[in-house]
């Protein structure tokens, strides 16, 4: 029986070798044929040498998480011959490179195995080592397009946008590609049972990762200061900022820069010049993963207690210490929630894919300087360097930013006198004035104990003021902002919470329960301190899975930490290993829990 | 601390500056250092400096970072904004607030335990990217908050009150921003606000990292017998090189000098710094021979102060990064956006 457009294809080879853009060509073009598809690449913390695997999902029912299978199992590495066959799920398919046949190969007679000698044919069609090693990656974009009827035209056409200024690349591209299409065509039965096949489900939509679409979406919320420390895999955010500014932030008459970016020798540098800048009234920036959060936070308890606006985008990674650089989890839920020494606690906003992070970005700074405190956007490994279908990005003209209570010149001059830390309106937010505005806004900033009226104490009773009123500001915060997307599947007294990047994983996963009958009703959190809704769906139900992607169950400790909320119905499902969550991971814990007598 | 509130005094005679103001209205509040401590000398200086420069107060930012002498923005120029940051981190809330806003003259307080020991690594990072400020570090080679222990400043052989002597190479600051490529370096003593007035002067106006070093005696835990950085050392083994006098934009130099003694440099703003050579054989422009000269004296036991390297020439920060003239922090965030059509656009390489 034929299988179409629900097909997982993984790529395995060396890194370095310039397979990422095959990898890429071969996700785009199914895309391109209106097919949805979900990338992910896991990479080695390493430049060249090492094991790289790309794998692609192609899910015509539109599903966003990976999938726990091997359809399609493109062996380009000797080194993993042996788990790349282990991985093929019963009834799938082995490419590999026969120019060496591999008898070991054949080792599984439950998989097909297609031996296509690409070294071969390269070295007889191309000249020089490196001309070879590229295309030798395209010939098998190719082979596989051929045993799965992705359309040629539609490659063709990439390569030619791709290429559009070299045209001798065009031509040698499409003839390594034709090399290993038509080895495939002459050799096997082409296609495969299980293969694409054109439909319409991708035409309002993009690819793209997280990064990206995160310093896009900082670029559109009018940052103008990013200081940052090279750290995987938060990198490529500065990158995508930077591209994105030297193409739109270049003020026209002058050739001059209307931003700055700055890297960084250290993360506590980093996010001193992100204070330093958004003192002064800049919107500013620093994108970090789990240990730049550790250096940080010294800085981050300032920011809380002198009440700065500060901006950071914490792309998560495996941990602990060095931990996996190049592995995803959500494992620095507590470390961000409680950044630095002393009573603190931060905003977190949670983006559940590249979408997400351009339309959070800003969200972060509106909430930053509505509530002159930290806000840290937590994304992760996964959704910041995988490529994502999501729908095409909007921009609403109507956005007018949110820059919080900052006194203007005029509003400085008709005022008697300013105090920075006082409580005007009742929603435990100060007002703020800027350096340089006007002579009645001047005020000393520190860190250390002050009074309402801004000035340094060691009385207790001036420090309690100031420090109970941050709750206040808590409250405020805990109102404002995103509010969690709930649905209730039918009558049912179990429900599911997750954040991020659990979320593909989980709808998945209800989807599949509930064809079995199994309801469950949804909550993703969006934001940190939970709002009142979170708080009442935890009360509607008997029981609550809480997914999420660390050993500590930390969301679940943030749950009743923040909102009390009652611990025996909070049933953890931890996925921890690095890899991305996927919806069988889900769906067998369910099924665990439901087996143990757990309600569902 | 400081609950004793500051009487304002003024005397109607007293002198005003280019805005009316006078050197009662750069002060600030009460200091809480120890009676005789170099520091409060130091405040003075500034004080003395910022009137006469004619600095509006709001549109001065003093930064600094922990220890005794990051407390002592709080006792100079009240109607400033301030930054009392972190211990070690004033450069790099330094750097993103000058990166905001260059308008704002920046003066940052610190100390040799806040710059050469915790902070050692923000403050070289900060001299490489030329950021445009007056860096003043209070050298007393101890840390007085934490009662006398050493410091990266202290000097071989330096005894302390109690304990053995120091046996580690000192950090100069000196030496090491003229290797990290600072534009404007001087030293002084806090007992000499002859030669220090003009240099923080100097510093002030100077369009990029200006530092001045100043030897600032502890008079707690580092004045004693046997200590490198008490009054009485210093006072015995200084040696001026070349002081300066600053000479505001438009006005003209008046003083007598020697024949062949002054050299006049103008700066950015217009101003103009004579220099008075003291020594005739040092050039204040080579680095190679600044250095060589720093490292004999100071292997003589000498402590070389006033203006020991100057460099007009060098790109500060915003013009390194190319930065418009108008403060990034007073852009309209209207303008910085492309639209949602261009969005549109953009997004066709995505698909």
């Amino acid at each position: 029986m034929a299988t179409v457009n629900d097909v997982v294809i993984k790529i395995g080879t060396v890194n370095g070798t310039g397979s990422a853009s095959a990898n890429g060509l071969l996700m785009k073009s199914i895309f391109r044929m209106g097919i949805p598809v979900v990338g992910k690449n896991y990479f080695p913390s390493n430049i060249q040498g090492l094991p790289t695997w790309y794998e692609i999902r192609v899910t015509g029912d539109g599903y966003h998480s990976r999938s726990n299978r091997v359809d399609v199992m493109v062996a380009m590495n000797a080194q993993t011959y042996t788990r790349d066959m282990a991985d093929v799920a019963p009834g799938g398919w082995l490419i590999y490179d026969s120019t060496w046949p591999r008898s070991q190969l054949l080792d599984r007679d439950d998989i097909t195995v297609i031996g296509i000698p690409f070294s071969r044919l390269c070295n007889e069609n191309f000249a020089g080592a490196r001309s070879r090693i590229l295309m030798k990656n395209i010939a098998y974009v190719g082979a596989v397009a051929a045993l799965l009827a992705i359309d040629l035209d539609v490659i063709t056409q990439l390569l030619e946008e791709t290429f559009a200024s070299k045209a001798h690349l065009i031509e040698s591209n499409m003839k390594a590609i034709r090399l290993g299409s038509d080895y495939a065509h002459e050799k096997f039965s082409c296609p495969l049972p299980m293969r694409v096949e054109a439909m319409d489900a991708t035409s309002n939509s993009i690819i793209i990762d997280g990064n990206t679409a995160a310093g896009l979406g900082c670029m559109y919320a009018g940052a103008t200061v990013g200081a940052w420390y090279p750290i995987t895999p938060s990198t490529s955010l500065m990158d995508a900022f930077r591209n994105f500014c030297s193409r739109y932030r270049v003020d026209p008459e002058t050739g001059k820069n209307t931003y700055a970016i700055i890297q960084a020798e250290d993360e506590l540098a980093a996010i001193g010049m992100v204070l330093g800048a958004a003192w002064n009234g800049a919107r500013s920036f620093t994108p970090t993963s789990g240990p730049g959060i550790s250096l940080m936070s010294e800085f981050i308890g300032y920011a809380y207690y002198a009440e700065i606006p500060t901006v950071l985008f914490n792309v998560q990674r495996t941990g602990p210490s060095t931990g996996m650089p190049t592995r995803t989890q959500q494992c620095d839920l507590l470390s961000c929630a409680y950044a630095s020494h002393g009573d603190t606690k931060h905003v977190l906003l949670f983006p559940a894919n590249p979408s997400e992070c351009f339309y959070m970005a800003p969200t972060a700074f509106d909430m930053a300087e509505r509530l002159q405190t930290p806000v840290m956007v937590m994304s992760d490994l996964d959704i910041g360097m995988n490529d994502w279908m999501v729908p095409e990005l909007e921009w609403d003209e109507g956005y007018v930013p949110d820059r919080g209570k900052v006194l203007s010149a005029e509003e400085l001059e008709g005022m008697d006198k300013f105090y920075r830390y006082l409580d005007v309106d009742g929603d435990g937010i100060p007002y703020r004035s800027l350096p340089g505005v006007h002579p009645k806004g001047s005020y000393f900033t520190r860190g250390s104990g002050h009074t309402k009226l801004g000035a340094y104490t060691e009385d207790s009773a001036a420090y309690q003021d100031v420090i109970d009123r941050l709750l206040i500001k808590w409250e405020t915060a805990r109102n404002i902002l995103p509010k969690p997307e709930i649905e209730y599947s039918k009558f049912n007294k179990t429900g599911l919470i997750t954040i991020g990047s659990g979320d593909g994983a989980c709808t998945e996963a209800l989807d599949r329960l509930s064809k079995q009958d199994i309801g469950l009703n949804y909550c993703r959190i969006k934001a940190f301190p939970f709002s009142e809704e979170v708080a009442d769906f935890i009360e509607q139900h008997d029981v609550v899975y809480v997914v999420e992607q660390n050993r500590d169950a930390q969301l679940r400790t943030l749950l009743i930490n923040d909102i009390e909320a009652d611990q025996t119905k909070l049933v953890s499902l931890l996925h921890y290993n690095g890899m991305p969550i996927n919806s069988g991971f889900v769906v067998d814990k369910v099924l665990e829990e439901i087996a143990k007598g757990r309600a569902a | 601390m400081s609950y004793i509130a500051k009487p304002k005094v003024s005397h109607p005679g007293m002198p005003k500056n280019k805005l009316g103001l006078t050197s009662r209205d750069y002060e600030g509040t009460v200091s809480t250092l120890c009676a005789g401590c170099g520091h409060d000398s130091v405040t003075a200086a500034i004080i003395q400096a910022v009137f006469e420069l004619g600095i509006e107060p709001h549109m001065l930012a003093k930064m600094s970072g922990i220890g005794c002498s990051s407390k002592t923005p709080a006792y100079f120029v009240s109607q400033s904004h301030g930054f009392n940051s972190v211990h070690g981190r004033m450069p790099s809330v330094t750097t993103g607030a000058n990166a905001a806003n260059g308008d704002l003259t920046y003066i940052g307080v610190s100390g040799d335990g806040d710059s050469l020991s915790i902070g050692v690594g923000q403050f070289v990072h900060a001299i490489r990217r030329n950021v445009n400020m007056c860096y003043v570090i209070e050298n007393n080679g101890v840390y007085g908050l934490t009662k006398g222990q050493f410091s990266a400043s202290a000097d071989i052989g330096s005894k302390p009150k109690k304990g053995e002597p120091n046996n580690q190479e000192p950090i100069d600051p000196a030496s090491t921003a003229l290797s990290l490529g600072a534009t404007y370096i001087a030293r002084s003593f806090s007992g000499d606000k002859e030669q220090l007035v003009p240099l923080l002067k100097g510093a002030l106006m100077h369009r990029g990292f200006a530092l001045v070093d100043i030897v600032s005696p502890c008079v707690t835990f580092n004045d004693h017998e046997g200590s490198t950085k008490s009054y009485a050392h210093t006072r015995e083994f200084y040696h001026h090189v070349i002081d300066i006098d600053y000479i505001p934009p438009a006005e003209e130099i008046k003083a007598a000098y020697a024949e062949g003694e002054a050299m006049p440099i103008e700066l950015h703003d217009g101003s103009t710094i004579v220099l008075r050579k003291v020594d005739k054989d040092y050039d204040l422009t080579s680095r190679a021979s600044a250095f060589k000269y720093l490292r004999e004296r100071f292997n003589a036991g000498e402590i070389t102060t006033g203006l020991l390297y100057l460099d007009e020439s060098r790109a500060e920060m915003h013009d390194l990064m190319g930065n418009i003239d108008t403060p990034l922090s007073q852009l309209s965030l209207d303008g910085l956006n492309p639209g949602s059509e261009e969005l549109k656009k953009l997004q066709n390489r995505y698909r």
